[in-house]
């Protein structure tokens, strides 16, 4: 403790110095988030029209066009991995945070936490051997699958934590109430949980619509109209993927318009996620 | 429900429901008892937590349960209407009887015990998802039972709570939006809308102010005229003024239970003495 001897001036220095860093490191650190949200709007918006939301691709060589099959395909495909891997994740956290405090638990537990690491193009691989492979061709199902897949981690565990925080006082008064344990647990376990759990869902979703890589071999891409799940489907990341390699400047430019979507609606589903933890903590 | 090991205390080893008087199994005079505990053992885990209680509740009348931290109260109310084996490795042993018939057997579904004997927690509880209303109407609602006028029974539920006329202008607003005190008398209007036999308190006024704490007083003292009460409290003075009856606990052993006039002016045991005069607990 050399504290009283060192001169006052050489420690505020030295504070002005940390704390100096600190920021600039902080700013460092927001700094590419930031750039890429001007450059993709700069890029994007001069790229948007109505058209991009209306019509299908043009040929190459067609100036114009744009990617509404992409932006409706995008839509069924995280529709679809919601079906898949929300009712299992949110199930298995459920499992994990009520009766979850044994072995199986845990290695359930354990497994998640890998899958949620796994790269997310080897999901695609594996979606493919299993389903693209299964049925003979590339399908909206077989996206579908993949991005369940991707999302099913952060769902499961989502939901573990946010079960996990609802206090025990509350399932001792439904208990106490004469209500059976499985309707303690929907009414009012999960009840209470379902702000944050549905938080969580809303980034799970944004995470999986910007997902490319799984469904570059699942889905495939798609230059018309497709509803149908057996057939491959266009998803606005694919689109980007192929826009972007492509040579030709107006294809660029499109790939910067569907950028700019994306990550409009990735920005929007994150905002919305914060505010609803914001009104219900607010409350 | 076979005696095992040596360690059954005194007033556990007789087989005699009605027990003699020397520890006061049953309170002497006290009318037919509601529900009785018959060397009722319980466990966490590996530690025993009460050794071998037996112990009448006496019908129509309010019965308190004191003791110093630790001695098993709480858990001996829990017994009562099966919460206690809800806590992971708890288990039970021994006779507890409602009305005569054993609460804990094969055939006995907990829930349906339960709904006949309601219990109130330390720490107010109520459901932060739902308004006052329907924080009364919770026990039906969440059993799907039907109700013909559910109204009337949030009004008389409040009522008897002696909540209804802090809160009639406001039965749409948030359980949680209430005073701690509110929220307390909330939980009981919400045990009371089943209408159960016995109510169960696991030290109702803990968490509360002095002035919440004598409302609460105040309306245990009412209920007890037409519901059989256990109350567990730490606060010696309040077992005094709310409860006819009261049971010493100390260790996870019943040492003396009187009517609570006798148990506070003479009592029999010394250790009760002891902890009545603040020498100990």
């Amino acid at each position: 403790m050399s504290a009283p001897s060192e001169p006052y001036l050489r420690r505020r220095i030295v504070d002005v110095a940390a704390r100096g860093l600190c920021v600039l490191m902080t700013v460092l650190a927001i700094l590419p988030l930031l750039s890429l949200l001007g450059y993709v709007l700069k890029q994007g918006l001069g790229a948007l029209s109505w058209s991009f939301f209306t019509e299908l691709p043009r040929p190459v060589g067609e100036v114009g066009g744009g990617m509404a099959n992409a932006l409706a395909g995008s839509a069924i495909l995280v529709g679809l991995a919601c079906a898949i891997g929300m009712p299992v994740g949110i199930l298995a956290g459920v499992y994990l945070a009520e009766f979850g405090k044994n072995r199986f638990g845990n290695a359930v537990r354990f497994c998640a936490d890998v899958l949620s690491g796994v790269p997310s193009i080897a999901v695609g691989v594996f979606v493919y051997t299993l389903v693209v492979l299964t049925m003979r061709r590339f399908s909206a199902l077989a996206g579908g699958v993949a991005l369940g897949i991707l999302m099913l981690p952060t769902v499961t565990r989502t939901t573990e934590e946010l079960v996990r925080l609802v206090p025990d006082t509350l399932r001792e008064a439904a208990l106490a109430l004469g209500v059976p344990k499985w309707r303690a647990i929907l009414r009012v376990v999960l009840r209470t949980a379902l702000p944050g759990i549905a938080t969580g869902m809303m980034l799970a979703v944004a995470r999986a619509a910007g997902e490319t890589a799984p469904l570059l071999f699942t889905a495939f891409n798609n230059r018309f109209w497709s509803a149908s799940l057996d057939k491959p489907m266009a998803s606005l990341p694919v689109q980007i993927f192929t826009y972007a390699v492509s040579p030709y400047d107006d294809w660029h430019r499109q790939a910067w318009a569907a950028a700019l979507v994306l990550v409009a609606a990735v920005l929007v589903l994150n905002v919305a996620a914060r505010l609803v933890v914001y009104g219900r903590t607010a409350r | 429900m076979m005696l095992v090991g040596a360690d059954v205390p005194r007033g556990a080893s007789r087989k005699e429901p009605m027990a003699p008087p020397e520890t006061a199994a049953s309170p002497p005079a006290s009318p037919a008892p509601k529900m009785r505990a018959e060397n009722l053992r319980a466990w966490f885990g590996r530690s025993l937590a009460l050794k071998g209680i037996s112990l009448a509740i006496a019908d129509k009348q309010v019965t308190a349960i004191i003791g110093p931290s630790g001695c098993g109260k709480s858990t001996f109310i829990r017994c009562l209407n099966r919460m206690h084996e809800v806590i992971p490795g708890a288990r039970v042993e021994g006779l507890v009887t409602l009305e005569g018939k054993p609460i804990y057997g094969p055939t006995v579904d907990p829930v349906r015990i339960r709904r006949r004997v309601g219990m109130v927690f330390q720490k107010p509880n109520p459901f932060p998802t739902m308004s006052i209303r329907e924080n009364v109407l919770a026990g039906a609602r969440l059993n799907g039972l039907r109700l013909e006028d559910p109204e009337a029974l949030v009004e008389r539920a409040l009522k008897q709570a002696a909540l209804w006329d802090e809160v009639k202008d406001k039965l749409g607003q948030n359980g949680m939006s209430l005073s701690g005190g509110q929220q307390q008398r909330l939980c009981i209007a919400r045990a009371l809308a089943l209408e159960p036999e016995v109510l169960l308190m696991d030290e109702p006024c803990s968490a509360l102010d002095p002035i919440a704490t004598a409302r609460v007083e105040e309306l245990i003292h009412e209920l007890g005229e037409r519901l059989t009460i256990a109350i567990v409290t730490h606060n010696m003075q309040q077992a005094a003024r709310v409860s006819d009856f009261t049971a010493f606990f100390l260790l996870g052993e019943l040492v003396e239970y009187a009517e609570t006039d006798a148990l506070f002016t003479k009592p029999q045991d010394t250790r009760t003495e002891d902890y009545i005069t603040g020498r100990f607990g």
